[in-house]
């Protein structure tokens, strides 16, 4: 076999190592399924009333930032799993067998797309159930926000990848996620629009690529104008994997057991 | 002539200022299992590390099975195994999907690795636990299926880092036992250890290592012989027999017993019916005894003779200062 097909089957026993582990661990379901039908119901019926989403109802308006915090998080398990591996030692197992040296982190990021893909239906159901419905898009511009969606999530997980191997235990990537990464998504128009924040924080919430996911998926979705967001996000995704992939593999390499 | 299994050359490694290996050299025959003998932090796992291509070395050089553990390190990995202290198995899998995944990613076909599987939990005594989450064995049954997972691809090489630390007494006899009967079948075997009785069971040569550096090398009973073996301490009721034991116990020593407070110490080069054949004699000769107890060389002693620090001794200062996580 060749090299990339051997690469192509670790990173197949690898995913489907993390997707059977699920079987003991079920609490990770949780974090797909139940935490984001919880933020759904928390905006739109307890802070839904209180906030101005201009021309649209607040769960029309939310829907599609939800869906981007929800799914940029999913890559968050990859975190969890990582950082165990390190502490459990499993990655010096792995290092020490003749494998893809790429294959531990793309079998993990890879099964993230697939629980995000359960993420998604889950959301779907809650947003239709609480009002949620699309504007003016077509079923290509449904099916490009998912895609989207599954690309960002994609990026996102190399990113909890490198939280993961700098972690010494699922504890700290909890809390390096939740610290550094969790409070980015609220400065942005994901929950509110920007247009409402005071200066400084308005012109970051501008700036910040979690801004321009969600706006990219109203544009589509909802029909809004800001057509140049999809691209951009596209882009964002492109820099994002560019940046972490190589940084994750590269720590992969180097990270030892404790 | 063939090449030893394991040779290793001047192998260097510092974490910052901290030299975890200064220059160390030894070789294991093939076939032969050598056990790297020291405290913690004396650079034992560092070494296993570097020779498993987890880590690269300073400076030096290592093979193993033949090959570069630096530039032929790829290559090296189909032809080693690893297990030890972590015991570096997915709770969250079954035994059986332990071993399972292991075989797979040796690139086994996925049918060989099944039945591979199968085989090795049989013969580790798992079968009946084969299909249980591995987060629900015990600390001795995770030790054997981490050991069954280094052998699924039947490697030349196996390395042992600390396979029984932290294991009560009976898991510790088992996987003596499993170390013994599956491995010694042709197998190398790098065995790092805290305990002599452990490098004394399972190894034919033996390496000493403390604070990065060989301090000495050979069969257990060439070291022991280097700390003095085994002895005989007997506890006297009163001191004024000491010469009268002294004289009875005589022919059964190799060299003149010492007497120290109301001990008298017999260097014995067997202990096999020692005890009862001094007891025989100090009754015989009217001798009253407190006490009467076997000596054997430990680790401790060991560490005393050749260093003059015990082994169990808090780390000196600058193993103190190796990071843990560097210290793996």
């Amino acid at each position: 076999m060749s090299t990339l097909a051997l690469s192509g089957s670790d990173t197949l026993v690898l995913a489907r190592r993390n997707l059977k582990r699920i079987r003991y661990q079920p609490d990770l379901l949780i974090a797909y399924t139940i935490q984001p039908v919880m933020f759904v119901l928390l905006f739109v019926y307890v802070f839904g009333g209180a906030i101005d989403s201009g021309p649209f109802d607040y769960v029309d308006f939310l829907m599609p930032g939800i869906m981007a915090q929800s799914i940029a998080f999913g890559g968050f398990v990859t975190a969890l799993g990582l950082s165990e591996d390190v502490q459990k030692g499993l990655i010096d197992r792995f290092r020490s067998l003749p494998m893809s040296r790429a294959a531990v982190l793309l079998g993990r990021t890879g099964s993230d797309v697939l629980l995000n893909c359960l993420s998604i239906v889950v959301l779907f159901a809650v947003g239709f159930a609480a009002g949620f419905g699309f504007i003016g898009a077509t079923a290509g511009e449904i099916v490009l926000g998912i895609v989207l969606l599954l690309c960002m999530g994609y990026a996102f997980s190399w990113i909890f990848a490198l939280v993961g191997l700098f972690s010494s235990t699922p504890e700290t990537a909890n809390s390096i996620g939740f610290t550094l990464i969790f409070p980015l998504t609220f400065a942005s128009s994901m929950f509110v629009p920007a247009s409402t924040m005071p200066d400084g924080l308005r012109q970051f919430a501008e700036a910040n690529p979690f801004t321009t996911f969600a706006d990219a998926l109203r544009s589509l979705w909802l029909d809004t104008p800001a057509h140049s967001d999809v691209w951009m996000s596209f882009v964002w995704i492109a820099v994002l994997l560019a940046i972490f992939a190589p940084l994750a593999v590269a720590r992969y390499k180097q990270v030892a057991a404790k | 002539m063939t090449e030893d299994a394991i040779v290793v050359e001047g192998l260097e490694k510092s974490y910052g200022a901290v030299h975890a290996l200064r220059g160390v050299d030894f070789a294991a025959r093939t076939g032969s299992v050598l056990g790297l003998l020291g405290p913690n932090g004396a650079g034992k796992t560092t070494a296993v590390r570097i020779l498993a291509t987890l880590l690269e070395a300073d400076g030096g050089s290592a093979r193993v099975a033949g090959l570069d553990v630096k530039r032929d390190a790829a290559k090296l990995r189909a032809r080693i195994g690893l297990a030890g202290q972590y015991a570096a198995v997915d709770e969250n899998l079954t035994g059986f999907e332990n071993l399972e995944m292991v075989g797979q990613l040796y690139h086994m076909r996925r049918k060989d690795a099944r039945e591979r599987a199968t085989d090795l939990l049989e013969r580790f005594d798992l079968t009946d636990a084969a299909n249980r989450a591995a987060k629900t064995y015990s600390g001795g049954m995770r030790r054997r299926l981490d050991l069954a997972a280094a052998l699924v691809y039947r490697p030349p090489v196996l390395f042992l880092d600390e396979p029984t630390t932290g294991l009560d007494p009976r898991s510790r006899l088992q996987l003596w036992e499993t170390i013994e009967g599956r491995v010694a079948a042709g197998t190398t075997v790098l065995l790092t250890t805290q305990y002599l009785d452990e490098a004394d069971r399972l190894a034919d040569r033996i390496v000493v290592i403390d604070q990065g550096g060989v301090i000495a090398e050979g069969t257990a009973d060439e070291l022991k012989a280097q700390i003095g073996g085994e002895r005989l301490d007997v506890v006297l009721e009163d001191m004024s027999d000491a010469e009268t034991a002294v004289s009875v116990l005589a022919d059964m020593c190799l060299e003149r017993p010492s007497i120290e407070n109301h001990t008298v110490s017999v260097p014995v080069s067997t202990h096999k019916g020692m005890i009862a054949e001094a007891v025989r004699r100090l009754d015989g000769a009217g001798v009253e005894i407190d006490d009467i107890r076997l000596h054997r060389p430990t680790l401790d002693d060991v560490f005393i003779a050749l260093t003059g620090h015990a082994a169990a001794d808090e780390p000196s200062s600058t193993e103190l200062q190796i990071p843990e996580e560097m210290r793996a």
